[in-house]
C-alpha cells in the first residue's frame, strides 16, 4: 500500500508538471482526488489494514493527498498567469495612437484673467458686484468729481445715448451706486465693460474691460492702497513683481497715482518692450476724493477708501504676448484652443 | 508740452543727465513721455570751409570743392551746388554719417563721383532738420551757406545752436500751470530741492498815456475778471533773434516773426496766452469785453467766418467783433507787414466759457485749451511786462510806458488747514511736520496761522487731501510703506455669479469655448437675421455718436453677433467651431430711463453636430442648473421669441420650465445662413438667465437608494411619422404610473419592414416597487396598460 501511495504521488508528479491547460489539470485533479480518484480508493482499502498500521498509513495518505493538492494549486497558479500573460500580449496595443478625446472647450483668455483677479481679490475679502454699462453721465462723470465742463471729460471720449445717458467710460462709476446702496465699510471689486470712442486698431477697441476697486473704512491710508495693489501684483506675476506709484491726476481720486510694474523683459534696465522706462503702466489708483465721498453720503472726516481701475486687456496681451487687441474679440478657433 | 532744457536754465540750475532729470521729474509728478537731444540726428556733420572750387573734368553740372574740414589737410567734396563759393562756410556730411531727407536715408561713403575722389556731402536745411524759420536767410532749396560765427571742423550743431534738449511732459489737467517754462522750473526746484531764479520783468517805456489812445471796458465782469492791454508804438516786423528761435523750436513751436514770436515766447514761459491787435483796426481805440449779440459774425484768423451767438464771449471794438475771447483773434487782428501800432492783450477768461464757446464754435486753439483749464489771475501784468522787455531787447516797437489793467479779480488765496498728523494717518506715513513744511515750502505753499496759504497760480489746492498729495509726491510715493487691509470681510460671490460660473464651467466641460462679442452691433444685422420690420427687437438704445454704422446699436439679441463669429472661424476654414458667450442684452425702457441689461447665455456651432447635439448639451446644461419640468415645443406655435425668423422652422425649439420659457435653439435658417456667408449647417441657442436661476432648484435632497430589484421591460413601437415621441413618453409614464422608474428612447428606425410615412421606436422601461419587489405579473400588467394607451395614440407593437 506504501507502495502504491508511492507510485501515485510519483506518476501524478509527472502528470502534473506534463499538463498545458487548464482543463487538463482539473481532469487530472478528478482522477487523482476525486471521488472516483486513484487516491480516494487506496483510502477505502485503509479498512482492510491492522490497526497498527492504520495510523502510520493514514498519514503517509494524507501527505500524500496535500502534496498533490499543493502541485495542483501551484500548477493551477502558473497555468493561468501564463494565460493571462499570453491574452495581455495579444492585446497590446500600439499605445502611440491617438487618444479618444472628449471635446474641451476653452475660456476665453479675458475670462481666465477675469477669473483669476476675482479669486485674487474674493481671497483679500472683496465682494464682486455688477453696474450697468448703460449709465446716467452722473454716475460717470458728476458724481465722480468731473462735472460738466471739465476739461479731463475730454481724455475719456465718450458714446452718448442721449445728453444725459451715455455708455459708461470707466467701471468707476459702480463706485458711486456701491456707497449709495451701502454704508462702509465697503471692500468690493467691479469688472465690467467700458466703452469709449477709439477706432479699432491693434491697440485700440471701442470696448474694453476694466476691474474696479473699492475700499471704503474708518483709517484707510495709502499704505494699505500700497499695500494691497503689490498683494495683487505679486498673485499675477509671482513674488519677485515689483511695481512702483507715480504720481497722478484723477479727478475723483486725491492723491493720484499711476502705477507701473517692473518691465519682464529687462527687470527695470529698460528694454525695446517697456520703451527704455523700465516699467510698464498698468493701472490707475488713489484716495477716493472727499467730494466723491461725501456726494455718497459718506462723511470724509470719519471714513477715508481707496480706489483703482485695472484694464483686463493690457494684462491679457502682456501675459499671453498678443501683439493685437482685434484677436481678443475675433474669436478664431485656432486663437481660442491656445489657452486653457 | 515740450520744454527746451536751455531755457529751464534760465531759472533753475541741475546737475543732473537729461535722463537722471526726466526720471526724477516722473517721480515727482511731471510726467515725461520723451526727451529728444537736438543733436543726436545731426551726428557726423561738421562745418566745412570751402578753399577752393573748380569745374569737375567728366561733368558740366559738378564742381570739385577743396574743404577745410579743420584738418590738417583739405578733403575734396564733389558738389553740384552752384551757390557756393571758396571762403563760405557749409554744413558738410562726413563719412559714415546716415543723413536724412523726407524718408529717404542714406549713409555717405568715399566714393569716386564720376572719376573723381569725394569724401563727404554739403547739407541744405531739409538734410538738417530745418526750416527756412529756423534760418531765415538760408536758401531752402540750396546747400546751407552758415552765416553764424562758427569754425571749419566744428560740430554743426553746436554751430548751429541745434544742441538744445527738448522734454515732452504729459502734464494733468488740474496742473495748467506746469504748462510753462515757469511752472516746470519750480517743479524741478522742489524735486531737486534747489533755488528758483525768478525775476519781475521791467522794460523802460515811452512817456505816452495809453487812456488817450486806448480804452477798455469789460462788460461781463463773470467771464472776463481781468483784462490788461498796453501799446507797442512803430513795430518793425523782423525774424527773432536766434536764441529766441531756437527756444521755440525745441518747444515746438515755429518761429514766425519778432512779435508773433515774443507773443508765443511769452505763452510758453508763463503759460498765459497773449493776443495782439493792429490798433488800426480796433476802431475808436475802444475795447468792448462783452457777449456776442444775436446775429453777429467774425471772420477768424483762419480765413473761417463764424455766426456768433449770445452765450459767446468776445473781444469788440467800437462797432463790431475782433476777436472771440480766449478761442481765436479775426482775419484784421493780426500783425501784417505794414502794421504800426499793436494792441497787447493780457486777460483772463472763465475756463467753462472759453471751453463752451471753443466747442461750440469747433476750434479748439492753443490758447483756449489754457484758458479752459485756468491761469493765474495775478500774471497778466507781469507777462504783459515780459512781452514788453521782449519788445524792447528785440528792438521790435516802442512799447507805451503805461498800461491799462481792468482788474475785477478777487486774488483771496484758498487757506486750507495744515494737520500733519492727519496727513500722516491718511498717507499712513510718519513724516515730520518740520518736513511737511519744507516740501510744502518749496512749492511756493506758505504756511500761516495752522493753514497753508495756496499760491494764485495753484487752483487746484482746495482741501486737506490736495495737501496730502502735494507732500506725498515730494516725499516720494515709493517712500510710503506697504500695509495689507486689516478686518474681517463678508466677501463672495452672489447667487448669480455663481450660477453663471456653473454655466460656464458646464459649457466649456461639454466641449464649448468662451468668446467676447461687442454689446453694439450694426441695425442692419436685423435684416440679417430676418427680423420683421416692425419686430420689438429693433428699438434699441442707439448710440448718438457711434464711430460707424457697425456699431451704432446696443444688442436687444446676442443671436446676430454669435453668428458673426461663427461665420469669422467658418471663412477662417476651421472645421469646427462650438461657441458660447455670457453676455448682455440692452433691452429700452422708457425715454431718458436707462436700459434693462438681462444676461444671456448664448450658444453657436457648426461641424460635428446636429439640432440633437445642440438640444443635447442643452439639456445636460438644465439638468446641471437644477432647472426642474423640461418641456419643448415648436417654434412654430406661440413662440415668446422673435429671433425664431432665424431658425430652421422644422428644427428648432422653446425650451420651458413648466410655462417659464427659458429659450430658444435650433438649427439657422438656411437663409440667415446664406446671409452670414456660412456654407454648413450651423446651430445656436439663446437661454435666458435670469429665468433658468429663477427656475433653478438649488436645495438637493438624498433620495435613498431602492432596496427592491427592479424589473426592466423593451418595447419597439410602429407608428405614423407625426407622432411625437414626446407624446408617447407621456402616456407611457401615465400608463406605467408610480412605479415607472426610467423610460428611454434608445431607437428609431425607419425602412425596411417598416410602412412609408411610419417610424418604430424602441423604448426601455425600468419599473420599481420602493416597498417590496416587483413581479413579473405586476410587470406584464403595466406593460399591458402601456400597449392599450398608445394603441389610443395610434401605435401599435412592432411584429419582429
Amino acid at each position: 500500500m506504501k507502495e502504491q501511495l508511492r507510485n501515485i504521488e510519483e506518476k501524478a508528479r509527472d502528470a502534473i508538471s506534463s499538463v498545458t491547460d487548464l482543463r487538463a489539470l482539473d481532469d487530472l485533479r478528478v482522477s487523482l482526488l476525486g471521488k472516483k480518484g486513484e487516491l480516494t480508493a487506496i483510502l477505502k482499502q485503509m479498512g482492510k489494514l491492522s490497526a497498527e498500521e492504520r495510523p502510520a498509513m493514514g498519514q503517509l495518505a494524507n501527505r500524500v493527498r496535500a502534496t498533490l493538492e499543493q502541485l495542483l494549486s501551484e500548477k493551477n497558479a502558473a497555468l493561468h498567469s501564463a494565460a493571462q500573460a499570453a491574452r495581455l500580449g495579444a492585446e497590446r496595443v500600439d499605445i502611440t495612437m491617438p487618444g479618444k478625446r472628449p471635446a474641451a472647450g476653452r475660456l476665453h483668455p479675458l475670462q481666465i484673467v477675469e477669473n483669476e483677479v476675482k479669486e485674487i481679490f474674493l481671497g483679500m475679502g472683496f465682494s464682486v458686484v455688477d453696474g450697468p454699462e448703460v449709465e446716467y453721465d452722473y454716475y460717470n462723470f458728476e458724481a465722480l468729481n468731473l462735472p460738466p465742463d471739465h476739461p479731463a471729460r475730454d481724455t475719456q471720449d465718450t458714446f452718448y445715448i442721449t445728453d444725459n445717458i451715455l455708455l459708461r467710460t470707466q467701471t468707476s462709476s459702480v463706485q458711486v451706486h456701491v456707497m449709495e446702496n451701502q454704508k462702509p465699510p465697503i471692500r468690493v471689486i467691479s469688472p465690467g465693460r467700458v466703452y469709449r470712442s477709439d477706432a479699432v486698431d491693434a491697440t485700440h477697441s471701442p470696448l474694453f474691460h476694466q476691474v474696479e476697486g473699492l475700499v471704503v473704512d474708518k483709517g484707510i491710508t495709502m499704505a494699505d492702497l500700497k499695500g494691497t495693489l503689490e498683494m495683487l501684483m505679486r498673485r499675477l506675476y509671482g513674488d519677485d513683481c515689483k511695481i512702483r506709484l507715480r504720481p497722478h491726476h484723477f479727478p475723483f481720486t486725491e492723491p493720484s497715482a499711476e502705477v507701473d510694474v517692473m518691465c519682464f523683459a529687462c527687470h527695470g534696465a529698460g528694454c525695446r518692450m517697456c520703451k527704455g522706462e523700465g516699467y510698464i503702466e498698468l493701472l490707475g489708483a488713489g484716495m477716493v476724493h472727499p467730494k466723491v465721498l461725501e456726494g455718497c453720503g459718506i462723511d470724509s472726516s470719519i471714513y477715508s477708501g481707496f480706489a483703482f481701475g485695472l484694464g483686463l486687456e493690457r494684462i491679457v496681451m502682456r501675459r499671453y504676448n498678443i501683439s493685437d487687441m482685434r484677436l481678443l474679440f475675433e474669436n478664431d478657433m485656432r486663437f481660442l484652443e491656445q489657452f486653457r | 508740452m515740450n520744454l527746451s532744457l536751455r531755457w529751464l536754465s534760465d531759472y533753475v540750475t541741475l546737475d543732473v543727465t537729461p535722463k537722471e532729470f526726466c526720471a526724477a521729474m516722473t517721480m515727482s509728478g511731471s510726467k515725461v513721455e520723451a526727451f529728444t537731444c537736438e543733436a543726436d540726428a545731426l551726428q557726423g556733420i561738421v562745418v566745412g570751409k570751402i578753399l577752393e572750387k573748380k569745374p569737375h573734368e567728366n561733368a558740366d553740372a559738378l564742381f570739385v570743392c577743396q574743404v577745410d574740414m579743420g584738418g590738417d589737410a583739405p578733403v575734396q567734396i564733389v558738389t553740384n551746388a552752384k551757390n557756393v563759393k571758396p571762403g563760405d562756410l557749409v554744413p558738410v556730411a562726413t563719412p559714415g554719417t546716415t543723413v536724412h531727407e523726407g524718408s529717404e536715408s542714406m549713409t555717405i561713403k568715399k566714393a569716386k563721383v564720376r572719376g573723381v575722389q569725394s569724401d563727404g556731402m554739403f547739407c541744405g536745411l531739409e538734410t538738417l532738420g530745418l526750416t527756412v524759420h529756423d534760418f531765415p536767410y538760408a536758401d531752402p532749396d540750396a546747400v546751407f551757406v552758415i552765416e553764424e560765427d562758427c569754425a571749419p571742423g566744428q560740430d554743426i550743431a553746436s554751430a548751429l545752436g541745434v544742441d538744445d534738449v527738448s522734454v515732452e511732459f504729459e502734464i494733468t489737467s488740474n496742473r495748467p500751470d506746469c504748462l510753462s517754462v515757469v511752472g516746470l522750473a519750480r517743479e524741478a526746484a522742489a524735486t531737486f530741492d534747489t533755488a528758483l531764479h525768478l525775476k519781475e520783468p521791467v522794460y523802460h517805456g515811452s512817456e505816452e498815456d495809453i487812456t488817450q489812445t486806448l480804452n477798455v471796458d469789460i462788460e461781463n465782469r463773470e467771464k472776463c475778471t481781468r483784462y490788461v492791454a498796453g501799446l507797442v508804438r512803430n513795430v518793425k516786423i523782423q525774424p527773432s533773434p536766434r536764441w529766441m528761435r531756437e527756444r521755440l523750436r525745441a518747444s515746438g513751436v515755429r518761429p514766425i516773426n519778432n512779435l508773433v514770436d515774443i507773443t508765443n515766447y511769452v505763452m510758453l514761459e508763463y503759460g498765459q496766452p497773449m493776443h495782439a491787435f493792429d490798433l488800426r483796426f480796433v476802431k475808436d481805440g475802444h475795447i468792448r469785453v462783452r457777449n456776442a449779440k444775436a446775429g453777429e459774425t467774425i471772420t477768424t484768423l483762419d480765413g473761417v467766418t463764424r455766426d456768433l451767438s449770445e452765450d459767446m464771449l468776445i473781444i469788440a471794438d467800437a462797432e463790431k467783433p475782433i476777436a472771440v475771447a480766449g478761442v481765436m483773434g479775426g482775419e484784421y487782428s493780426g500783425i501784417m507787414e505794414d502794421t504800426v501800432d499793436v494792441v497787447f492783450e493780457s486777460a483772463y477768461f472763465e475756463p467753462v466759457q472759453v471751453r463752451r464757446t471753443a466747442k461750440k464754435l469747433g476750434m479748439r486753439t492753443d490758447a483756449s485749451a489754457r484758458y479752459e483749464k485756468g491761469l493765474d489771475e495775478t500774471s497778466m501784468l507781469t507777462t504783459l511786462r515780459r512781452a514788453f522787455s521782449l519788445v524792447e531787447e528785440l528792438g521790435a516797437g516802442e512799447p507805451v510806458g503805461t498800461v491799462i489793467d481792468c482788474n475785477y479779480a478777487d486774488p483771496a488765496p484758498n487757506r486750507i488747514p495744515f494737520d500733519p498728523a492727519w496727513i500722516n494717518r491718511f498717507l499712513g506715513t510718519d513724516i515730520p511736520e518740520a518736513t511737511m513744511a519744507d516740501y510744502l515750502a518749496r512749492l511756493d505753499i506758505r504756511i500761516e496761522d495752522g493753514m497753508c496759504v495756496a499760491p494764485s497760480f495753484r487752483i487746484d489746492l482746495e482741501r486737506p487731501a490736495d495737501i496730502a498729495e502735494e507732500v506725498a509726491r515730494i516725499y516720494g510715493y515709493n517712500n510710503i510703506p506697504s500695509t495689507g487691509l486689516t478686518g474681517t470681510a463678508d466677501a463672495q460671490l452672489t447667487a448669480e455669479q455663481k450660477f453663471e460660473r456653473t454655466i460656464g464651467n458646464a459649457m466649456t466641460g461639454m466641449g464649448c469655448s468662451g468668446i467676447l462679442t461687442y454689446s453694439f452691433i450694426s441695425p442692419k444685422w436685423f435684416d440679417k437675421i430676418l427680423l420683421p420690420p416692425d419686430a420689438a427687437l429693433r428699438r434699441t438704445v442707439t448710440i448718438s455718436n457711434p464711430l460707424g454704422e457697425d456699431t451704432s446699436v446696443m444688442q436687444t439679441t446676442t443671436l446676430p453677433g454669435m453668428l458673426e463669429i461663427l461665420a469669422n472661424n467658418y471663412n477662417h476654414r476651421n472645421p469646427r467651431a462650438w461657441l458660447f458667450e455670457i453676455g448682455k442684452e440692452y433691452l429700452p425702457t422708457a425715454p431718458d430711463k436707462l436700459p434693462e441689461e438681462p444676461h444671456r447665455l448664448t450658444v453657436g456651432m457648426y461641424g460635428d453636430c446636429d439640432f440633437f447635439t445642440l438640444k443635447g448639451i442643452l439639456e445636460t446644461l438644465l439638468e446641471k442648473l437644477g432647472i426642474p419640468a423640461l418641456r419643448f415645443t415648436r417654434c412654430e406655435e406661440a413662440c415668446p421669441y422673435e429671433e425664431k425668423c432665424a431658425f430652421h422652422p422644422g428644427r428648432s425649439a422653446v425650451v420651458y420650465s413648466d410655462d417659464t420659457p427659458l429659450g430658444i435653439f435650433g438649427e439657422i435658417h438656411p437663409d440667415v445662413q446664406k446671409n452670414y456667408g456660412i456654407g454648413v449647417r450651423c446651430y445656436a441657442a439663446k437661454l435666458d438667465i435670469p429665468a433658468l436661476l429663477a427656475a433653478a432648484q438649488t436645495e438637493i435632497t438624498y433620495q435613498p437608494l431602492p432596496k427592491f430589484p427592479a424589473m426592466t421591460r423593451d418595447l419597439s413601437l410602429v407608428c405614423d411619422e407625426e407622432v411625437a415621441v414626446a407624446d408617447l413618453e407621456a402616456a407611457i409614464r401615465k400608463a406605467v404610473g408610480r412605479c415607472l422608474e426610467r423610460v428611454e428612447l434608445f431607437d428609431v428606425y425607419r425602412g425596411e419592414q417598416i410602412a412609408e410615412g411610419k417610424k418604430s421606436v424602441s423604448y426601455n422601461i425600468v419599473m420599481r416597487n420602493a416597498e417590496e419587489t416587483m413581479t413579473n405579473e405586476q410587470a406584464d400588467a403595466a406593460m399591458k396598460r402601456v400597449l392599450k394607451a398608445l394603441t389610443q395614440l395610434g401605435a401599435e407593437l412592432r411584429e419582429l
